[in-house]
């Protein structure tokens, strides 16, 4: 035969509930720990959600932010926070900064004569310094955005809790979709903890999790169903095991293949979008994880429905042994 | 056995590849096709005005076939460069101009029973209402009927048999305010012309399509390529230009002086400390000009001269020769810009309009009076502007991305699956193509987060054919033939695939309303590669697997 590559052996018969106190349990403290870390130490919000004003500047000289900080604290506007930023795509010469500023007391938002005197007086600073982008958001979008986002999180997953309810049974939607809660409520909590911006983009990059990441287990439970009445009698957690080993393989390769292409976009494609791609990137890693080990626990805990459809003056749910004379 | 797919699909699924790719094909010539597509569009422009193409234009329209499609792919304010704002419509400014308008009307109505209400009187009130005062509240009933009489029917599809104003009497006062019916019907006018002068204010600025939507009730999304700065374009747009022609009542220094009711205290524009008290109500606007031009004055000096339309011209008329000697003030934007004595009837229906003016100042301003006035106000909620390096070197690094992404999958595949994912890494360079095709078709915009959405479609591109190669490994196990274990293998993982991918749909399409811009771009990046990807890996691949099949005959598959 051939030499392939192989991320998994070709016929596992691994236990996934063997362990499940570790790995059930973790994926519940990781989520209480990122829930503890969202509100303990917040979210580094972008302008996108707290309205200011944030400025690119390139030059080729090099950044000395303490200068910046003097020339700008000189303008009498309001904080101002100067960041320089590495990446690696940058040319030799090209010294990049990023610039936050939020307008003076009593004024919403940074206006034009304002502009006018930051960029007069960077250019005097530094006279080969360019501003290269700049965004301002006032605080009447900045509070919308808000609102719209959390909408959208939420519209989503309630859009494909309905499909898989419609496809499946309501365990499978129920299920399926709280393990997506966990993998996004994961991700929150990983920004929180190292602070990264979080910005209009990452919510993008939330609602591209949900939608990816239910994809793996739906693969899942697309086999557990089809194993479901390939295998009456066997208990509901060896089927599960029985169509998580199968689809294993599949699983793997699949993820692998995305990380390859994300990881590619999160080491080249650019510090501007970095944010964006490694909330997508971990976002998959644990999208793969929770559709291993999260969603079908889910399942199991919620219960299955085994008996036949037409027999419906049967006695009711009787999980594990249910239709034994089919 | 062969294995086996009608004609009639084949020649379907390799025609829409083969159109899918022909249309990407001018994104590898972009440059080119751009200027070709910008030298048509010139060139449509000057003959529907009755001019002809420039040689310059007609040379550049050359570089590229006229036969050939030349659709592209636009590219995203984030990655060309450009400014973004989101501007809001104060709508209530029209409800306090209709009201002030109304009031010399209804004075005058009221003058016809003033036998009854006695002297009537405007009194202060919050904007957008208006409250006369009668000296003797007996005349109410009189003056009620006498300005209901000058109401009108709202002239709208919700509000049809609405009157547009509501008349009610509060003790001795009669206050008017607009109607909601009128108030919905004033709202959607207001949009409609404030889009219609931005889109010609931006037009006239000559800048590559701009797109200018309306959002929500009151709120318009301006986005505008290749355009320096966001400040640039709120110079352009920002201003009013409100003209008026107001009979001037007196002026003086204090700017802190009481102009009285209905009247208006305004600074001069070129003169520091002079203020003008002016009747709010103006004798001419700015809409009744039918021409401005940049011209200069008697003096040399730049000037604006415009020319009324009839109605203008005689209200004009008939109000100098009524008021010779008297003062009259020329205002923009609530700035006085000058206040020349009448010296003689102006009949002709043209004028001139002379200030401080640079030439620039006065041309701009000549492009601003043809365009019209806003009819209100604007707030700008938020601005974003990219600058063209930042752009490019956000295109070169998608790029790169893109193309590593891509070498490291196709290599994995390969790797894992032999021929087969050779024939997947075909595939994948197909809906590629495709996806580009499409986007072209559609005009879309490929945003930075667009291009990580079509990276991301290049690992789920091909899980699809990692779904039914995994299916078939496993129907080959069950030692079927290798025929069949293909057919099963694609029979058997559909329903995964499609799940799978509603889902991302369902995604993608709520990606799309709730974002804007870099956005929506990935939205729309992220549905167009899902639905190609599936299309590619369910069709393209199968029937590459097919011909293969046919042609080589395995006797045992190896996937």
């Amino acid at each position: 035969m051939a030499w392939r590559l192989r991320l998994a052996p070709e016929k596992t018969n691994i236990d996934f509930f063997k362990l499940q106190w570790i790995t059930f349990g973790g994926s519940v403290v990781l989520m209480v720990l990122s829930f503890v870390a969202w509100g303990v130490m917040g979210l580094n919000y972008g302008i996108d959600f707290k309205g200011g004003t944030t400025l690119r500047t390139e030059s080729a000289t090099v950044i000395d932010t303490a200068l910046y900080r003097s020339t700008l604290d000189g303008l009498n506007l309001g904080d101002v926070a100067i960041n320089e930023v590495f990446d690696p795509s940058f040319r030799a010469d090209q010294h990049v900064a990023s610039i936050r500023l939020s307008a003076a007391n009593g004024q919403d938002q940074i206006d034009n004569a304002d502009m006018k005197r930051v960029s007069e007086a960077l250019t005097a600073m530094d006279p080969a310094l360019k501003i290269v982008s700049v965004e301002t958001v006032g605080p009447k979008v900045s509070s919308e955005l808000v609102w719209s986002s959390i909408i959208a999180l939420a519209a989503t997953s309630l859009g494909i809790l309905a499909y898989i309810w419609l496809r499946f049974e309501w365990q499978f939607a129920l299920g399926g979709v709280l393990a997506l809660l966990h993998d996004v409520v994961i991700t929150v909590g990983i920004f929180a903890v190292f602070q990264i911006k979080f910005d209009l983009t990452i919510v993008a990059a939330l609602l591209t999790i949900l939608g990816y990441s239910i994809n793996d287990t739906v693969v899942v439970f697309d086999r557990l169903r089809e194993n479901l009445m390939k295998y009456k009698t066997m208990p509901l957690k060896e089927v599960m095991n029985l169509s998580v080993n199968e689809t294993l393989s599949r699983t793997l390769a699949t993820s692998f293949t995305t990380l390859l292409a994300v990881g590619s976009m999160l080491a080249f494609g650019g510090d501007v979008i970095r944010g964006f791609s490694f909330a997508i990137f971990m976002g998959i890693i644990l999208g793969t994880y929770s559709s291993v080990y999260v969603a079908k626990n889910l399942v199991l805990f919620l219960g299955l429905d085994r008996t036949d459809k037409p027999r419906a003056s049967g006695k009711g749910a009787d999980h594990e042994f249910a239709n034994i004379d089919a | 056995m062969q294995l086996e797919t009608p004609l009639w699909k084949r020649v379907v699924v390799w025609a829409a590849v083969l159109v899918g790719l022909i249309l990407a094909a001018p994104n590898l010539f972009y440059s080119r096709v751009e200027t070709h597509n910008d030298a048509a569009s010139a060139i449509a422009k000057a003959e529907k005005l009755g001019g002809a193409a420039t040689p310059d234009q007609t040379a550049a329209l050359a570089v590229w076939p006229a036969w050939a499609p030349s659709g592209l792919v636009n590219l995203g304010l984030d990655l060309r460069g450009g400014a973004h704002l989101l501007a809001e419509v104060k709508l209530a400014d029209v409800y306090k101009q209709r009201m002030d308008a109304f009031w010399p009307d209804a004075r005058d109505a009221l003058k016809e029973v003033r036998d009854a209400t006695g002297p009537v009187k405007r009194k202060p009130s919050p904007d957008g209402t208006l409250r006369i005062t009668l000296t003797n509240p007996e005349g109410m009933p009189a003056a009620l009927a006498k300005l209901q009489g000058l109401t009108a029917n709202v002239v709208s599809l919700t509000g049809a048999g609405q009157k547009d104003m509501d008349i009610v009497a509060d003790g001795g006062d009669i206050v008017i305010t607009l109607s909601d019916a009128e108030k919905a019907a004033t709202d959607t006018r207001t949009m409609q012309q404030s889009l219609e002068i931005i889109r010609r204010r931006v037009d006239a600025a000559g800048t590559r399509e701009p797109s200018i939507q309306r959002q929500g009730a009151d709120r318009i999304l301006i986005e505008v390529p290749g355009i320096g700065s966001a400040e640039e374009l709120k110079a352009i747009i920002g201003t009013t230009a409100k003209l008026t022609f107001n009979t001037v009542i007196g002026q003086g220094s204090d700017k802190a002086a009481n102009p009285g009711v209905g009247n208006l205290l305004l600074p001069a524009a070129d003169q520091q400390g002079l203020y003008y008290t002016v009747e709010e109500a103006p004798v001419v606007t700015g809409d009744d000009l039918v021409d401005a031009q940049p011209s200069f004055d008697q003096n040399g000096r730049p000037a604006v001269s415009f020319r009324f339309d009839t109605s203008g011209a005689r209200k004009f008329g008939e109000y100098t020769g009524a008021h010779v000697g008297e003062p009259f003030a020329i205002v923009l934007d609530k700035q006085v810009i000058s206040a020349p004595t009448i010296q003689t009837a102006i009949t002709g229906g043209s004028g001139i309009i002379t200030g401080n003016f640079t030439v620039e100042g006065s041309t701009n301003l000549a492009v601003l009076l043809r365009a019209g006035a806003l009819p209100a106000e604007m707030t700008f909620l938020e601005e974003r502007t990219v600058g063209p390096e930042l752009g490019q070197d956000s295109i070169d690094a998608g790029q790169i991305a893109a193309i590593t992404g891509m070498v490291l999958v196709g290599v994995f595949m390969q790797a894992s699956y032999g021929i087969f994912g050779f024939f997947a890494n075909i595939t994948l360079v197909i809906s590629m193509g495709i996806i580009f095709g499409i986007l072209s078709m559609i005009g879309g915009t490929l945003t930075l987060p667009g291009i990580a959405g079509l990276v991301l479609t290049i690992g789920t591109a091909v899980d699809a054919n990692v779904l039914v190669y995994e299916r078939i490994r496993e129907e080959l196990r069950h030692a079927k033939t290798a025929a069949r274990a293909i057919e099963l293998g694609y029979e058997r993982a559909t329903s995964a695939i499609v799940d799978a991918n509603v889902t991302t749909l369902i995604t993608s399409i709520v990606l799309y309303f709730f974002g804007a811009g870099p956005v929506r771009g990935f939205a729309v990046a992220l549905f167009i590669g899902i639905i190609t990807s599936v299309f590619t890996a369910l069709f393209v691949t199968r029937l590459i697997i097919q011909v293969w099949f046919n042609w080589r005959k395995p006797k045992t598959l190896i996937v």
